[in-house]
C-alpha cells in the first residue's frame, strides 16, 4: 500500500513539473527498454545506455512498472516510475519489497536513481548510445544485513551503458546489445546492505542481447556479475526474457531468472514478470 | 583379410557420406547466398513492387496530420519518382538515384527526431500493407537510416 502511495505521489509530482507537456512518443516503439529492478530504464536485471520511455529531443516522458521476481526462498516485489527530460536526463525512483521466506521477514529498500546520455542515439548513431548513471540506495530494514557483516546501509552505484541496435543485422532481424560497467559495494543489489567482511565491492561487468522477432517481440538473454562482499557466495544473476510492446502505452516482460546462491541458499531460480506504463 | 576388406569398405562408406555431406552443406550455402544477394531488390517486387510501396507511403504520408505540412508545398510527383529510384538503387536494383542530395532537399524543413521517427513509422506501416517481410523491412530501413543525419534538424 505504502509502495503504491510511493509511485503514485512520484507521478503526481511528474505530472505537476509537466503541466503542458502532450504525450511523448518520438521514438520508434519497442526502443526504450523496458524497467529494470532498481528502476531504471533497461533490460530486466541490468541498466541499459536508453533512457526510459518515449521522449524523443523536445519531449518528455513518464513512465510507471511493476515487477515481481520468485524464485525458490525469496520473491521480490518492485514498483517505480522514471521521468526522461528530452532524451537527455532520466529521473527514476523504485521501491523493492524483498520477501525472505525462511525467516518470514520483508527487507524494503528506497532507490532513487538519475542517468545522462553522453552521447549517441540507440538506431541512428555510428558508434553506441552512451550513458552515464547513479543509483542511491537506501535500506530501510538494515536488521538482517548488519548480522550478516555488511558494513553500510545506503550505498551509491555509478555505472556506464553502451548500447546500439543493428538494423537487420541478424538475418533481417534487429540486433540490440548493452553493456554496462558498474561500480557498486552493495551486497544482492543492496538488499543486504552495503560492503562487508570480503571487501567492499568494485566494478562489476553486465551485459544484454536481444532480437525483435517483429516490431512487437523481444526475446534475449541477460547477465549480470555481482561482488561477493559477504562471503555468501553471492553469484551472479542471468535470465533469458521475451519482452511484448503491444503499443507505446504499456511493455509486458516475462523472464526465467536464474540467481544461483543468496545469502548462502543456493539454486535460486524461478520466474520474473514486469509490466510498464507510458505517458 | 577379411577384417581389413570390412574396415575399408566401411572407410569408403564414411568418406562417401562426408562427401556427401560437404558437397550438400555448400551447395545449399552458395544457394542461399545467391538468392540472398538477389534478396533485397527482388524481394521489395523489382520497379513494379517498389512503385506500388512508395504509392502507399505517399498514401500515408499525405493521410497523417503530423507529417502532412512538410509535403504540403512538394511535388508529389517528383517525390515519387525520387524515391522510386532512390529504394531501387539502395537495394541493388538496376537504376541509379539522379535526384537531389539530402542535405539539399532537407534544408530549412528543421524536421526534429519525432518527426523523423513517424516518417520511419509510416514507410514500416507502408511495407506491412505491401506485405513486405519483417526481415526485409529491416534491411530497407538498415540501407535508409545512415541518411538521418543529412535529413534532421536542417
Amino acid at each position: 500500500m505504502n509502495q503504491l502511495f510511493n509511485v503514485i505521489t512520484t507521478i503526481g509530482v511528474a505530472l505537476l513539473i509537466v503541466p503542458t507537456v502532450c504525450l511523448a512518443n518520438g521514438k520508434i516503439l519497442a526502443t526504450p527498454g523496458v524497467s529494470q529492478v532498481e528502476g531504471s530504464g533497461g533490460g530486466g536485471l541490468v541498466p541499459w545506455a536508453q533512457l526510459a520511455g518515449y521522449a524523443t529531443e523536445d519531449e518528455i516522458a513518464i513512465s510507471a512498472f511493476c515487477t515481481r521476481a520468485t524464485v525458490q526462498d525469496f520473491q521480490l516485489d518492485t514498483c517505480g516510475a522514471q521521468v526522461n527530460f528530452y532524451d537527455r536526463l532520466e529521473l527514476s525512483y523504485a521501491e523493492q519489497n524483498f520477501d525472505v521466506e525462511p525467516l518470514s521477514t520483508t527487507l524494503s529498500q528506497e532507490i532513487f536513481g538519475a542517468k545522462v546520455r553522453l552521447y549517441g542515439d540507440l538506431v541512428y548513431s555510428a558508434w553506441p548510445q552512451l550513458s552515464l548513471g547513479i543509483q542511491y540506495k537506501a535500506l530501510d530494514s538494515d536488521d538482517i544485513a548488519f548480522a550478516l557483516g555488511a558494513h553500510d546501509n545506503k550505498g551509491v552505484d555509478i555505472y556506464l551503458a553502451a548500447s546500439k541496435l543493428h538494423l537487420g543485422a541478424l538475418a533481417g532481424y534487429n540486433l540490440l546489445w548493452n553493456a554496462t560497467l558498474r561500480y557498486t559495494e552493495a551486497n544482492e543489489m543492496g538488499l543486504l546492505g552495503f560492503g562487508g567482511p570480503n571487501g567492499n565491492g568494485g566494478i562489476q561487468g553486465e551485459v544484454s542481447a536481444a532480437v525483435l522477432l517483429n516490431k512487437h517481440l523481444a526475446v534475449g538473454v541477460e547477465y549480470r556479475q555481482k561482488p561477493d562482499n559477504l562471503g555468501l557466495n553471492e553469484s551472479r544473476w542471468r535470465d533469458v526474457f521475451v519482452a511484448w510492446f503491444p503499443n507505446k502505452h504499456v511493455s509486458v516482460t516475462m523472464a526465467y531468472v536464474d540467481l544461483d546462491t543468496i545469502a548462502a541458499l543456493p539454486n535460486q531460480d524461478g520466474w520474473y514478470v514486469s509490466l510498464t506504463g507510458y505517458y | 583379410m577379411s577384417r581389413f576388406t570390412i574396415s575399408s569398405i566401411s572407410n569408403f562408406v564414411t568418406n562417401i557420406v562426408i562427401i556427401l555431406l560437404t558437397f550438400s552443406v555448400f551447395s545449399c550455402s552458395s544457394i542461399k547466398e545467391s538468392a540472398e544477394q538477389q534478396t533485397l531488390y527482388q524481394a521489395l517486387g523489382q520497379q513494379q513492387g517498389i512503385e506500388r510501396l512508395v504509392n502507399i507511403f505517399i498514401k500515408k504520408l499525405g493521410q497523417d496530420k503530423q507529417i502532412f505540412p512538410y509535403f504540403a508545398k512538394a511535388s508529389v510527383s517528383h517525390f515519387r519518382q525520387g524515391f522510386i529510384s532512390h529504394i531501387c538503387e539502395a537495394s541493388d536494383g538496376p537504376c541509379q538515384y539522379e535526384g537531389d542530395n539530402m542535405v539539399d532537399i532537407h534544408t530549412g524543413m528543421n524536421i526534429n527526431e519525432a518527426d523523423f521517427n513517424r516518417v520511419v513509422e509510416l514507410l514500416v506501416l507502408a511495407m506491412e500493407e505491401a506485405g513486405i517481410d519483417y526481415p526485409i523491412q529491416n534491411k530497407v530501413l538498415a540501407k535508409f537510416a545512415p541518411l538521418r543525419g543529412e535529413i534532421i534538424k536542417i
